[in-house]
C-alpha cells in the first residue's frame, strides 16, 4: 500500500453538479502531479508488485449440508440514546413527582442515568424520598433550582438500582416455616452512607433558601380553582 | 343611564379580542360605523372593529389622523401610562398577570404569608372580643 497521509485529502476536483466534476482528466492529471510522481522515477509511473498472501488453511469439506436455505436476519448496529431530556430539567431542578409511592412529592433532580431515567434524591431527611430512578414522563418540571456543585454523582448508575440476585433454596418442609420469617430486607449500610453523602451538601445549599426546606416537605396537589394548563410551574 | 365614555379622537381604548389583546391603543380615526383607525406607539396603525375595544376613562388631545412622533409626544404629556397604571382597572390588570406568572414556589410562598396574616388578624380579633366582652 503507498504511504497515507496524515489526513484524508478531500478531492481536488469538486462537482458542478452531481457526476459532473469542475476539472478535466488532463487537469487533474496535473493537479494530482502524477506528472512529477513519473519524473522521479525515469518516465515511468512506479508499480508495487502485490504482497505475497499468507497461505490460508485448508478448508476441510463439512458434513452436514441443510436441506433448506436458512435466512439470516438483517444485521441491527444501533445503539440507542438515552432518552432526550426535556430543555427545562437540568441539574439541580425542583421536580413534581406524578405518580408512585411518592406522588405529589416534590424533590430535587441529580443527572440523567445511561438508561434514560432521572435520579433524583428528596432529600431523604426533608420528605422521605431516597436516592430513587424516576422516568421523564411523570414528572412536572418546575423552574426552582437548587445550587447541586458540591455533589460527586460519579457512582451511581443504573447498574447501581439493580435488585439483588436472591440465591435458590431447596424446597423442605421445614425451609417453609424459616422462610415466613426473615420477610422484611434490611437496606444495607453502604446505600445509607451513599444517601448521606449526597444530602449532606444539598441540605446546606437548601437551608441558604428561605421557606426552601418547607416547600420541599410539602406535597403539591391541585386545589379547587387551579388549571393545570394555566399554571406556570 | 347616559352614556359616560364617547368614541373620539384621542379615546383611549384597550383591546380585548385578537392578536393584540390586552395592548392600550389610541382611537385616532372612525372609518365607518363599525370600525376605527386605532394606534399605539408599538404597533402598526390599523383598522380595528369597535367591538375588539374597550373603552377606558383616558382621552389625550391629538388631531386627527397624528404622525407617530405627535401621536408618542401626546402620550407622554398626558401620561397615559401613569393614569393607566393607577386607575383601579389598571392595576387590577396587572395583578391579575402577577398571579399568573407565579412559579410553583411562589404559590408556595403566597400560602405561607396569606397563612401569617390570618393568624395575625385573627390574633387582634381575639385581643379585641377580649377587651368588649371584659
Amino acid at each position: 500500500m503507498a504511504a497515507k497521509r496524515k489526513t484524508p485529502v478531500k478531492s481536488r476536483n469538486p462537482d458542478l453538479i452531481r457526476g459532473v466534476g469542475k476539472y478535466s482528466r488532463s487537469k487533474m492529471y496535473h493537479k494530482r502531479g502524477l506528472w512529477a510522481i513519473k519524473a522521479k522515477h525515469g518516465g515511468v509511473f512506479p508499480r508495487h508488485d502485490p504482497q505475497p498472501k499468507a497461505p490460508s488453511a485448508a478448508e476441510k469439506p463439512s458434513k452436514f449440508y441443510p436441506a433448506d436455505d436458512v435466512k439470516k436476519p438483517l444485521l441491527n448496529k444501533r445503539k440507542p440514546k438515552p432518552t432526550k431530556l426535556r430543555a427545562s430539567i437540568t441539574p439541580g431542578t425542583v421536580l413534581i413527582l406524578l405518580a408512585g409511592r411518592f406522588m405529589g412529592k416534590r424533590v430535587v433532580f441529580l443527572k440523567q442515568l445511561p438508561s434514560g431515567l432521572l435520579l433524583v434524591t428528596g432529600p431523604f431527611k426533608i420528605n422521605g424520598v431516597p436516592l430513587r430512578r424516576v422516568n421523564q414522563s411523570y414528572v412536572i418540571a418546575t423552574s426552582t433550582k437548587v445550587d447541586i456543585s458540591g455533589v460527586n454523582l460519579e457512582k451511581f448508575d443504573d447498574k447501581y438500582f439493580a435488585k439483588e440476585v436472591e440465591k435458590k433454596k431447596k424446597k423442605g418442609e421445614g425451609e417453609f416455616f424459616e422462610a415466613e420469617k426473615e420477610d422484611k430486607k434490611k437496606l444495607p449500610e453502604d446505600k445509607k452512607e451513599d444517601q448521606k453523602a449526597v444530602d449532606t451538601s444539598l441540605i446546606k445549599s437548601i437551608e441558604g433558601v428561605p421557606d426552601l426546606k418547607a416547600y420541599l416537605a410539602a406535597r403539591f396537589s391541585l386545589k379547587s380553582g387551579m388549571k393545570p394548563h394555566e399554571l406556570a410551574f | 343611564m347616559p352614556f359616560k365614555r364617547y368614541v373620539e379622537i384621542g379615546r383611549v381604548a384597550l383591546v380585548n379580542y385578537g392578536k393584540d389583546y390586552g395592548k392600550l391603543v389610541v382611537i385616532v380615526d372612525v372609518v365607518d360605523q363599525n370600525r376605527a383607525l386605532v394606534d399605539a406607539p408599538d404597533m402598526v396603525r390599523g383598522q380595528m372593529n369597535f367591538k375588539r375595544l374597550t373603552l377606558t376613562d383616558i382621552t389625550i388631545d391629538i388631531p386627527r389622523v397624528p404622525k407617530k412622533k405627535t401621536l408618542i409626544e401626546a402620550m407622554e404629556k398626558d401620561d397615559v401610562k401613569t393614569k393607566w397604571e393607577n386607575s383601579s382597572w389598571g392595576r387590577k390588570l396587572i395583578v391579575q398577570k402577577r398571579r399568573a406568572s407565579l412559579n410553583d414556589f411562589d404559590r408556595f410562598k403566597l400560602m405561607l404569608a396569606k397563612i401569617k396574616r390570618a393568624g395575625v388578624v385573627r390574633q387582634e380579633l381575639a385581643k379585641l372580643k377580649k377587651e368588649n366582652s371584659s
